[in-house]
């Protein structure tokens, strides 16, 4: 029983990771633009969050260091596509290229480096119930985080009138500057917070998730959370629900192997992204459905007066 | 205020020029960035510009490293000017090398080189059954070609991982992830004795020359682009879009995959797990810099090489790491997008209302 225990703390881990940048992305494209450099957003945050982690000894700090700069890389990003109207795919796997590079370049000399031990996260009391304390209590508070997180997401998309023109802008960017919206200013802001949750995922990666150092060990995960956001038809509840299951996918891995089963570890390592390919393509079978929930100006440039 | 002005046609001077001001751009940060590690700058650019090409040997190892990405691009401009935004041909790659690996290791020791032919179509067969799942998933479940051709990179890698470190692993090999080096029958045709040079540069040359005629030349190559640039368009003129989906993935997922068995049986001469080296990324970028041109991408492809070198350079002789290449690509690619503005929109200066 145990073990299902340790596997549910585990899944809500990986979990954490994908929702936090998958919610990140899902800022993106609801103001229309979709940011292919995710992955190297978070590299270069897992890289700077990590090396800070080693020199400061503080999780703050390197947390808020990698929240820094998948939001610089971001604002760069957004700076090109929304004001030199470049392609926005192009723009972000160039993003990409340019983060698995630089953070491959930084992260050489930590290699080798490792945190100082941080401790256990333990909610008093709640931590030892049987069973729910393992499973749920024992976590880092990032993990809550993300759920508190999602829910302020929902309040404010569809609850405030701020949510409101942001949800306008990525419908009709032409309609929302007729009605005297700054445009453009409003897709920079969801781009810098959108890489900004993105180097707090990253961040996450090399901190708690896997607390050390090595090259490309975001592993796809930025790609995973891209993914994400049209498995969730962009509603950020099922983005935490989908971040989940995908996590559960990466953990079914260390439970298969602890049952004993003799399966190749490569088979068990390609195991997230075959499900990625296969959820998306079950998701995407019906084009009316995801027309319907896309975001109508999605990877389209807006010029003013163009 | 600086504002952008569309201009009434792109300007042909910056077509050209934007590539070029974007490598200077890149250089300038270069520089910046070895003075800030402490090396003479002077030094890092000899690294990248000129140790590459000093030496009849060094411009043979250029010509090496920019076959496979030459070939890997050629395919992919295919893709991206039929607006199918394959990403994924790093794993096209790697499994066209899988697939001819398999060819290789049936060979014996007295085997004749009639099996360089069956290596390499093996190698196109592997990349094209490879972009064939992208193809079937973007044609039948319309799902998003980016992300499916991404994974499947990703699930290539564990197939190569899988396959050198398990059944196909050399015995005596010290447990090293790779197969045993391939018999001399299977070695591809040095162009030049000496040289590492195989008949691949001449392949990569003449696809560059086929791909110009195809695209420029006859109707299939046109309907192809223009179903990428207005599906409407192509519709109304009879040209099919999922026609056009299926051809560029399958010359992609072929050329990826030649290129992949080019180098498994070219200078590497066994399968290994460390085969990956990004050319299928690098290539996006020779693509872009070269201006999806057959002919532009040449040079691009060369650049690139010298970046691949470069880097090499830099970590065997100033003690860097040859990380820095993927640095400089990525800026190369990032500063050329913003220098592509210039072609559609002339910069004014506007005095703010």
């Amino acid at each position: 029983m145990d073990s299902y225990a340790l596997l549910l703390a585990a899944t809500l881990n990986a979990g954490t990771v994908l929702a936090l940048a998958s919610l990140g992305l899902l800022i993106n494209e609801k103001v229309g633009i979709v940011n292919l450099g995710a992955e190297g957003m978070m590299l270069c945050a897992a890289i700077a969050g990590f090396a800070t982690g080693v020199h400061t000894g503080s999780d703050l700090m390197g947390f808020s260091v990698g929240i820094l700069v998948g939001a610089a890389l971001a604002a760069i990003f957004g700076v090109l596509v929304i004001w030199l109207n470049t392609n926005q795919f192009a723009t972000g796997l160039a993003l990409s290229l340019f983060g698995t590079g630089l953070s491959a370049f930084v992260g050489t000399a930590y290699v080798q480096e490792k945190l100082v031990d941080r401790g256990s996260y333990a909610i008093p009391f709640l931590a030892d119930i049987p069973w729910l304390g393992v499973a749920l209590f024992r976590q880092h508070p990032l993990v809550y985080g993300a759920m508190l997180l999602t829910a302020g997401i929902v309040w404010f998309m569809y609850r405030t009138r701020a949510g409101l023109v942001m949800r306008s802008v990525g419908e009709s960017p032409e309609s929302a500057h007729a009605l005297g919206y700054p445009v453009r200013m409003i897709r920079l802001a969801a781009v810098v917070t959108g890489g900004a949750l993105c180097g707090l995922a990253g961040a996450y990666i090399s901190l708690v998730y896997t607390p050390l150092w090595a090259e490309g060990m975001v592993a796809g995960k930025g790609w995973i959370a891209l993914a994400l956001t049209t498995f969730a038809t962009w509603r950020p509840g099922r983005v935490l629900l989908g971040a989940y299951l995908f996590g559960g996918v990466t953990m079914l891995q260390l439970h298969l192997q602890a049952l004993g089963v003799q399966i190749p570890s490569q088979l068990l390592n390609s195991l997230p992204y075959v499900a990625t390919v296969v959820v998306l393509a079950v998701i995407s079978r019906n084009p009316q459905w995801i027309r319907i929930n896309m975001p109508a100006s999605i990877g389209k440039p807006f010029y003013p007066g163009s | 205020m600086f504002k952008l002005e569309a201009r009434q046609e792109p300007s042909r001077f910056w077509v050209y020029g934007a590539p070029v001001l974007a490598l200077l751009l890149t250089v300038l940060v270069g520089i910046a960035l070895f003075i800030a590690l402490g090396k003479n700058p002077l030094r890092g650019l000899e690294m990248f510009f000129w140790q590459p090409i000093k030496s009849t040997y060094a411009l043979g190892e250029l010509a090496v490293k920019a076959t496979p990405l030459l070939l890997i691009a050629l395919g992919l401009s295919v893709c991206f000017r039929s607006n199918v935004m394959n990403i994924g041909a790093e794993g096209q790659y790697v499994i066209g090398a899988v697939f001819a690996s398999g060819v290789a290791l049936l060979a014996e020791k007295t085997t004749g080189s009639w099996i360089v032919l069956p290596i390499l179509l093996a190698g196109i067969a592997g990349g094209m059954a490879w972009a064939t799942v992208t193809a079937v998933l973007r044609d039948f479940f319309n799902a998003n070609e980016i992300l499916v051709s991404l994974m499947l990179v990703y699930v290539a890698l564990q197939i190569l991982g899988f396959l050198v470190g398990g059944p196909w692993m050399d015995p005596g090999g010290f447990n090293f992830p790779q197969t045993k080096t391939f018999e001399a029958g299977t070695h591809i045709p040095k162009l030049i004795a000496g040289s590492r040079m195989t008949i691949g540069v001449l392949l990569a040359l003449v696809g560059s020359a086929v791909l110009w005629v195809f695209l420029f030349r006859t109707r299939a190559g046109f309907a192809l682009q223009v179903g990428g640039i207005a599906p409407a368009a192509a519709r109304y003129a009879g040209f099919s879009s999922r026609q056009a989906l299926w051809i560029a993935l399958m010359i992609s997922g072929g050329s990826a995959g030649l290129a992949g068995a080019l180098e498994v049986a070219g200078p590497i001469g066994q399968l290994s797990g460390f085969l990956p080296a990004g050319y299928g990324f690098a290539a996006i970028i020779v693509v872009y810099v070269g201006r999806l041109h057959p002919i532009g991408m040449v040079f691009s492809a060369l650049l690139m090489s010298m970046f691949y070198i470069g880097g090499e350079m830099a970590q065997s002789r100033l003690g860097l790491t040859k990380s820095l290449t993927g640095v400089f690509q990525g800026l190369l690619l990032f500063s050329l997008l913003a220098c592509d503005t210039l072609v559609n929109y002339s910069v004014k200066y506007k005095r703010a209302a």
